[in-house]
Order: C-alpha cells, then structure tokens, then sequence
C-alpha cells in the first residue's frame, strides 16, 4: 500500500536512551515524509546507530515514542520488521553463502515462498551487478561487492522504509560511488530511506533533508544548502611563491571572500571563506595575476563535516570525542574516589 | 499462515544456513568426528589393557561412555556457533526481520542435532573397527540412537544460552568446552561410578551422562566388565527412563532459559 506523497513515513518522538552512565540518546526527534531521504550526520558516538537500532526495533528507547510506516516500534515491532529494510555498517552477509542463498535466504525469512524468493534474490543479484559472483560464497567478494549484496538483502521484500547505517563507511571511492548510485536508484522508486553517514558530501548528494546529531541531541535540521549556509561556504586557499607576496594576496582575499583572511606566514598561504565558490576562485587567480603574484598551490575546500561541527558547535567532532572520553575518564575517577 | 508453520519454515531456513555453512567448511566437522575417534583409540589401546584382563570387554563398555561424551559435547558447538552469529552480527540481521523469535535457536540446535548424528556414525563404524558390536535387538538399537539424540539435542540447549550469555567467540570457547570435562569424566562414561570416593560417587551415580552410558550399554546389550562394580543408586537400575527423564527435564528448563536470553541479549 503505497502512502500517499504528503504522510510520514517514520516519526520519532523524544527518543532516550542510556548505557549506564552514558545519555546516548537524549530526546531525539525526527519525521521523514514519505519518498524522501532524511540523512542522519553526526561523528561516531554521536547517537546514530543508537536512533537506527530503536527505529529497526533491535531496541527499546527508554522513553519516547517512534512510529515505522504507521506501526509503534514497541508496541507492534513485527509489523515494523514488515516494513522496512535495514542495512548495517557491518555487512551482516553469511560469507560461507553465496551471494545468491544470502539474498534467498532474506526473502524466505520475510516470509516469501520458495519461488518467489528465488526469483527475488535472482533479480537483485543482476541488478545489484553480482552476475558473475551470484553462485560464489561472499567470503570471495570485495569489500564493495560485500556492501552492496548487504544492501541488496535490505531490499529483498521491496519494504516501503529502507534504513542504511554508514553504506560506505570503509568502503573505496569506487565502492562509495557505486553505493551512491543505487541509493540514488532506491529514491527514484519512491522508498522511503533514513540513511546515517558521517561525511556531510554524501548527505549533500543523497539527502532531501539532514539532521546534525552530536552527544545524543540534534543540534542542527535544513538542507544540505541552509547547513552550508550555516558554515559559511566554501574556503579559499593560496598559497604564493614568496612571503613578500603575502600582504598583497591577503589584499585580493579580503576582496573576494566573505570573511577576514588568515595567513599563514610560513606556508606562506593565505585562506578566506568565500560564498560564491569557483566563481569567487577565478576571481582571485585573475587578480592575483593582475598584481603580480605568483601562485604555487590553489584549492578551494568545500565545508566538511567537521566545518559544519566547528559552526554549529565551537568544535570540532574528534575535540567532541576527545572531550567526552576525557569526561568518562573524570567519571570513572570520581567513582572509583 | 498459522504461528507453528511460519515458525517451522522459518526454524527450517536457518537450520539449511547452518547445514551449508558446515558443508562450505568441513573442518567444522573435524571437532564432532576426530575427537570421539581420538576418544575410542586411546582409551582403548591406553586404558582397556590395565583395566581388568579382557582388553576387549572393556572396549565393549568403553563405547557406551563415549558415545555420552559425544553428544555430551555437543552443547559446545552450539555454545561457538551461538557466538559467533552474535560477534558477526547475523543475530541482528534475523532479529531485524519478521521471522520468528525462537527460529534461530531451533535452527541452531536442530543443525547441530544433524553434525551429531554424522558424529555418531563415524563413531559407530570406530567402534565396530576396534571390536564393539551391537549385540542386542534391531529395535534396542535404534531406541539407543534416538535416545543419544534426544540427550545431544538438550544439551545443545543448555549450550545456546551459555553461548548467548558469553557475549563473545573468546569467551564461548572456553565456558563452552570447561564445564564438559568435569561433567563427562564424573560419571560411569569410563570407568564405574561405584568406585568413586563419597561425594563424586554420589554426583556420578546422578549424572545424566551415566544414564545416558549406562542405557547405549544396555540396549545396544554391551556387558560391563568384572571389575566394575555395579552401583545400587536408583539411576542405574533404571537408566533408560532415567535418561529419558533428565534429557526432557533439561529441555524444559533450558530452552526457555535460552528463548529469553536471545530476546533480551541484543536490546539492551
């Protein structure tokens, strides 16, 4: 029954969740309407596979109440399970199966016949581009053959909510490409997906919308765009031939950025955050030249995730990550006092 | 479709998953089969000369302790392979499906019935190769079979929950195979229990694992040595029922135990 385009998909309501000590979750809330991709950014530890393991009903929320295609994760899990696809950051595949009985044995357990999940499994092997590796055991495979049968197992019942925690983490530029493109097929067929990743590019290339997650709380909701915009754009780097060239290039950034230059005498480079992009690059290279300058090295770095924590919270995810082992460390210390 | 058909497919699939991973890896069978085979070779060449004067009659005892070892073992394969699905994360790609709760654990312990049962005729023809024969009736000896099955079977039971309560392979190796030594050595597996001092004869004498020996002996008509006393405990006088009794009471306890740990075990 396909919902119609306006309905929510999944809604979480104030989810918590604690390990002992640790507030993984703390009153999360999250709706994903129908159709689109909501992509869950966050560093690692920051409560992502937490929100994903209570959504997949693997487990309870301490409070809070979350909602799957329509059906109460606590209440009616089994009907959640009906319903979605999940796909791990550890690609749960039997290596000793091929990659053929992997898939059968998925559809067989979501209760389809024999036939039905023979040809299923046959189907999502050719289009998962398996041909040649279907009748092999996936102990055989490559990581990103490995990630994209893990995949396909997420897909075998066609479930109208499919769930990927971290698709390419670990995985080759290759294999992340790869990955891409048949998350980017699953959107086209109008399922729902929550994906969770920790590089803000592949949010950017997937995501209708993304929530910013850090120390169990959503700190930040918008587009790939309005986080951007949060951020500041992208950043502009020189780095000249001689430091008597400095000053001048500064003068040009200062111009052509958004924002106070920094330089950087002994790299001799000189950084800016512009909000035009290339534009603003070719900007820069014209007038530098114009003035003289010569330029050794030119980039132009897009936000990173780590540029979109360092906005939104004054830190840097590993300093975050740092902070609370530190943190935990102060707690073991004071218990043990 | 009804509770008890979806439950049976689904305990079937997981059962075939486990069969093939055992077939794509035959050296997982290499525990279930050349242990036993070690087991007869050396306590009948090592042991049978020094205890009584009839070598032979004692390797005719012998197997009927072994094959209770055997099966006995059995529960640490379950205990393993329940880890491992839980460390690579099978577990919870079965529990994010719609299938039924207890299908992994049946699928589990119903695989490993199947390695038993390979365990036990390879044995069986071990036996006949060193002097053991069947010597009672056709049905006795098919009685003897299902029962050794019956106790592998609930023992892999009390093995899945130890393996669900290790938490890793680490640590599923050892809890899985040190509580077997103590439980299959203090019984009348090989030697008689009534010549144990006090209180291991008493632990000895109710042991399922005697009973389980001491009925293979009887059905299969396998005659206890001279030298080997007799016990009087009630278990010994009624081994078949005894080890009927104490298999299903071990069912009874442990598959629940176990059902309850796997629903708990990954929702902390």
């Amino acid at each position: 029954m396909p919902p119609p385009a306006s309905s929510i998909a999944v809604r979480a309501e104030a989810l918590v969740k604690t390990f002992g000590s640790t507030r993984a979750l703390d009153g999360v809330d999250l709706e994903i309407p129908a159709g689109t991709v909501l992509g869950l950014l966050g560093p690692n530890g920051a409560g992502k596979t937490t929100t994903v393991r209570i959504l997949t009903t693997l487990l309870k929320p301490d409070s809070g109440r979350a909602f799957v295609a329509g059906h109460d994760v606590v209440a009616d899990p089994d009907a959640v399970r009906r319903s979605i696809g999940l796909s791990g950051q550890y690609a749960a595949v039997d290596e000793h199966l091929t990659g053929y009985e992997n898939l059968y044995m998925v559809g067989r357990l979501y209760g389809m016949s024999r036939s039905a999940a023979s040809s299923r499994a046959r189907e999502l092997i050719s289009r998962f581009r398996l041909n040649d590796a279907g009748d092999r055991p996936a102990k055989t495979y490559s990581g990103g053959m490995r990630r994209r049968l893990d995949l396909a197992g997420a897909l075998v019942a066609e479930p109208a909510v499919v769930v990927l925690d971290e698709p390419t983490t670990g995985l080759d530029p290759r294999g992340r490409m790869d990955t891409w493109d048949v998350i980017g097929e699953l959107v086209a067929d109008g399922t729902t997906v929550l994906l969770t990743t920790q590089y803000l590019e592949e949010a950017d290339q997937l995501a209708n919308k993304i929530l910013v997650i850090d120390h169990g709380k959503v700190i930040a909701a918008g587009t790939a765009d309005e986080l951007k915009a949060q951020v500041g754009g992208e950043r502009l780097e020189i780095v000249v031939v001689e430091q008597t060239e400095l000053a001048t290039t500064a003068r040009v950034l200062a111009e052509v950025g958004s924002d106070e230059p920094v330089t950087e005498d002994l790299q001799r480079r000189v950084q800016v955050k512009v909000d035009t992009g290339p534009k603003a690059l070719v900007e820069a290279l014209r007038r530098l030249d114009q003035e003289g300058v010569s330029v050794l090295d030119v980039a132009l770095h897009r936000p990173t995730l780590d540029d979109v924590f360092l906005a939104l919270t004054g830190h840097v995810a590993e300093e975050a990550q740092q902070a609370d082992e530190k943190k935990k460390a102060k707690g073991r210390k004071a218990k043990t006092q | 479709m009804s509770v008890i058909s979806a439950g049976t497919r689904d305990s079937g699939v997981v059962t075939w998953r486990n069969l093939m991973n055992v077939r794509r890896q035959p050296d997982l069978l290499l525990g279930a089969t050349l242990q036993p085979i070690m087991f007869v070779l050396l306590f009948s060449f090592v042991f049978a000369n020094s205890i009584g004067d009839d070598p032979s009659a004692y390797r005719e005892f012998l197997m009927g302790g072994i094959f209770a070892q055997t099966v006995a073992f059995n529960s640490a394969y379950t205990t393993i392979g329940m880890a491992a699905d839980l460390e690579k994360g099978v577990i919870d790609r079965f529990r994010s499906l719609p299938m039924t709760r207890a299908a992994v654990l049946v699928g589990r312990t119903a695989s490993d019935l199947a390695v038993s049962a390979i365990g036990l005729l390879v044995m069986s023809i071990c036996g006949l190769l060193v002097g053991w024969r069947i010597r009672g009736s056709f049905i006795d000896a098919i009685g003897a079979y299902l029962m050794l099955l019956l106790f592998s079977f609930a023992m892999s039971w009390i093995g899945a929950w130890i393996g669900l309560v290790s938490g890793s392979v680490q640590v599923a190796q050892s809890a899985g195979f040190i509580w077997m030594f103590p439980v299959t050595f203090i019984s009348s597996a090989f030697v008689s229990a009534s010549s144990m001092p006090g209180p291991l004869k008493a632990v000895a004498e109710w042991n399922p694992v005697t009973a389980i020996a001491d009925a293979a002996r009887s059905l299969f008509g396998n005659a206890r040595p001279g030298v080997l006393g007799q016990s009087d405990a009630w278990p010994a006088h009624h081994s078949v029922l005894y080890a009927l009794v104490s298999s299903l009471a071990v069912l009874v306890i442990f598959a629940p135990l176990a059902v309850a740990k796997y629903r708990k075990v990954a929702s902390k």
